[in-house]
């Protein structure tokens, strides 16, 4: 290598040896002030509530009290079931509106535009108050009670939820559906698939990878939003609280303890969220990363490479 | 037996008010590879379409195995197919897309046995058996269980042909099967057409590939605005071009 009788200038200097330079990242001074205001906001609001007259034990003592427990259980059991009648009624509703029958189409369609377009607490209200205007519920011929007996609040929280959750899934359902290329239904009708079997084989399988991540957020919702049935008085998480703090006044501690739960419940439900969809991404080039790889990236220290 | 498979006569079709056939006559008889070629928007792809009924005639003719397309002829009156009936007719009928269309969510193999299991009910062992012999004949025994998105363009194509062969057609239909292929990969695709062809398989193909239809086709016909406006032997048609248009397009493409 030839010397040169030079004088290093500052651009010799950075080509010659860069691999010993260190390299000074910009310093971001405003960011550092403003989390640092940020930071002493919220330490402002945790200092409020941690000297507020709340007992905290409380929250922990009735964690795992019975009522609670049951309450939770409720909750679980009137997300679920109404979640599994939204799934059928939405699938449907979605195949019906794909349909060639302009009867099922308009059916399907007016039935989106009715339950999205009304308040859920109000169609709740509606369900649970039925028997004033029908006092019977007859099938001809198989079945008859008085629909007291029939609209119980659970009934009428399931049907509420369920209906009115059919009809956001419709349109997801339906997105799903209308996404999948319709050169897929063409290559299934070249084999001769039908039209019916070419929905259950070919798009609705490939709809499911833009349905189910939207699902799971629907269902996490509509796990929320099952505490409008205490409006209702169906006994679950909220009103199982609101039974306890009505006798002993403990309000916020309770509220505390529900919103405990539903974070509980709505974190264990992402999780699962999150494995459904790696095992419904077959096929794909692009993998969703894991939680698991998600938070150890999120967690680290180092920047992701 | 040498009989025809398709016979077309005066077949129109409309898109709204455009008329995108105007008047097909073709006649494609057992064991001919019939080549379409044409200017885009000429109507080559809407015929070839119809000749599988994913899109409905308008008008004219059209007979394929013997049946006419979508239709039932009793007396002088013409009833119209309900799905079953056309899907059964379909199946005779194997197609292969311009954009492959497989289906992403299954392996190759799934891809081929679809058919054969879904619609023909035949067990699965023997579908997979077969898949297997038609996937070697593709030069593709070895991607079985890969997934479509994992293989190149013309890997999937040659999956795409396999997946048609799997219904045992009588008929194969191709949809400008190399146009979407990068240039490296259109020979891959074509050697597996032109090997089908030495087999005796009556094929039609739409296609730009001038090369392809000289060297294979045994029939070649040149589509412009809905007409056939040159039909012959390729080497005749490519080489001696009567029509003032087809001279125009093919000074264009050759």
């Amino acid at each position: 290598m030839p010397v040169i009788e030079q004088k290093p200038s500052d651009e010799q200097s950075v080509t010659g040896s860069a691999a010993k330079l260190k390299v000074v990242a910009v310093r971001h001074y405003g960011r550092w002030a403003l989390g640092l205001v940020v930071l002493v906001v919220l330490a402002a609001i945790v200092h409020a509530f941690a000297v507020a007259d709340i007992q905290y034990s409380v929250v922990w003592e009735y964690f795992a009290e019975p009522t609670i427990l049951a309450g939770v259980l409720h909750t679980l059991l009137l997300t679920l079931v109404s979640m599994a009648l939204a799934l059928v009624l939405g699938v449907l509703t979605a195949v019906m509106r794909q349909s060639h029958n302009p009867v099922l189409n308009w059916v399907g369609t007016g039935y989106a535009w009715l339950f999205r377009g009304t308040p859920l607490l109000v169609q709740l209200l509606i369900w649970f108050n039925l028997s004033l205007i029908f006092k019977t519920f007859t099938i001809p011929g198989i079945y008859s009670n008085s629909m007291n007996a029939v609209m119980t609040p659970f009934v009428a929280a399931l049907l509420g939820l369920g209906v009115n959750e059919g009809a956001y899934i419709s349109e997801i359902v339906r997105g799903g559906i209308l996404s999948v290329d319709d050169g897929q239904r063409e290559a299934a009708a070249a084999i001769g698939m039908t039209r019916s079997k070419t929905m259950t084989r070919i798009v609705l399988p490939q709809a499911l990878r833009v349905i189910v991540p939207a699902l799971g957020n629907e269902f996490i919702a509509l796990l929320k939003y099952s505490s409008l049935a205490y409006a209702i008085s169906y006994s679950e998480l909220l009103n199982s609280a609101n039974k306890i703090y009505t006798a002993n006044f403990m309000v916020i501690e309770l509220l505390f303890t529900v919103s405990l739960w539903y974070i509980l419940l709505t974190t264990v439900f992402t999780v699962l969220q999150q494995v459904l969809e790696r095992r419904l991404s077959r096929g794909q080039n692009r993998r969703p990363p894991s939680l698991r790889s998600r938070l150890t990236t999120n967690l680290s220290l180092r920047r992701p490479r | 037996m040498t009989g025809p498979v398709v016979v077309a006569e005066g077949v129109r079709k409309n898109f709204g008010a455009a008329k995108v056939l105007q008047g097909i006559d073709v006649v494609v008889t057992q064991g001919e590879v019939l080549c379409i070629i044409g200017p885009s928007g000429s109507g080559k792809s809407t015929f070839l379409r119809c000749i599988n009924h994913l899109e409905k005639i308008d008008g004219g003719r059209l007979v394929v195995n013997g049946g006419l397309v979508g239709y039932r002829q009793r007396g002088d009156k013409l009833y119209e197919l309900r799905d079953r009936e056309i899907v059964k007719e379909r199946q005779r009928i194997g197609m292969v897309f311009q954009h492959f269309n497989l289906f992403p969510h299954k392996t190759v193999l799934e891809n081929v046995i679809e058919g054969p299991v879904q619609v023909k009910k035949e067990s699965r062992a023997s579908a997979t058996a077969r898949a297997r012999t038609l996937l070697e004949r593709v030069g593709l025994a070895h991607r079985a269980d890969a997934y479509p998105r994992e293989m190149s363009g013309g890997q999937q194509q040659r999956v795409a042909i396999a997946r048609a062969l799997a219904m045992d057609p009588e008929l194969m239909l191709f949809d400008e099967p190399t146009s979407a292929l990068d240039p490296e990969l259109v020979g891959e695709v074509l050697d597996v057409m032109k090997d089908l062809a030495r087999s005796g398989m009556t094929m039609v193909v739409v296609t730009h590939e001038i090369g392809f239809a000289r060297e294979v086709g045994s029939k070649l016909i040149f589509i412009d605005e809905g007409r056939v406006v040159e039909s012959g032997p390729p080497r005749e048609v490519l080489t001696n071009p009567r029509n003032a248009r087809t001279r125009a397009f093919l000074s264009k493409v050759l």
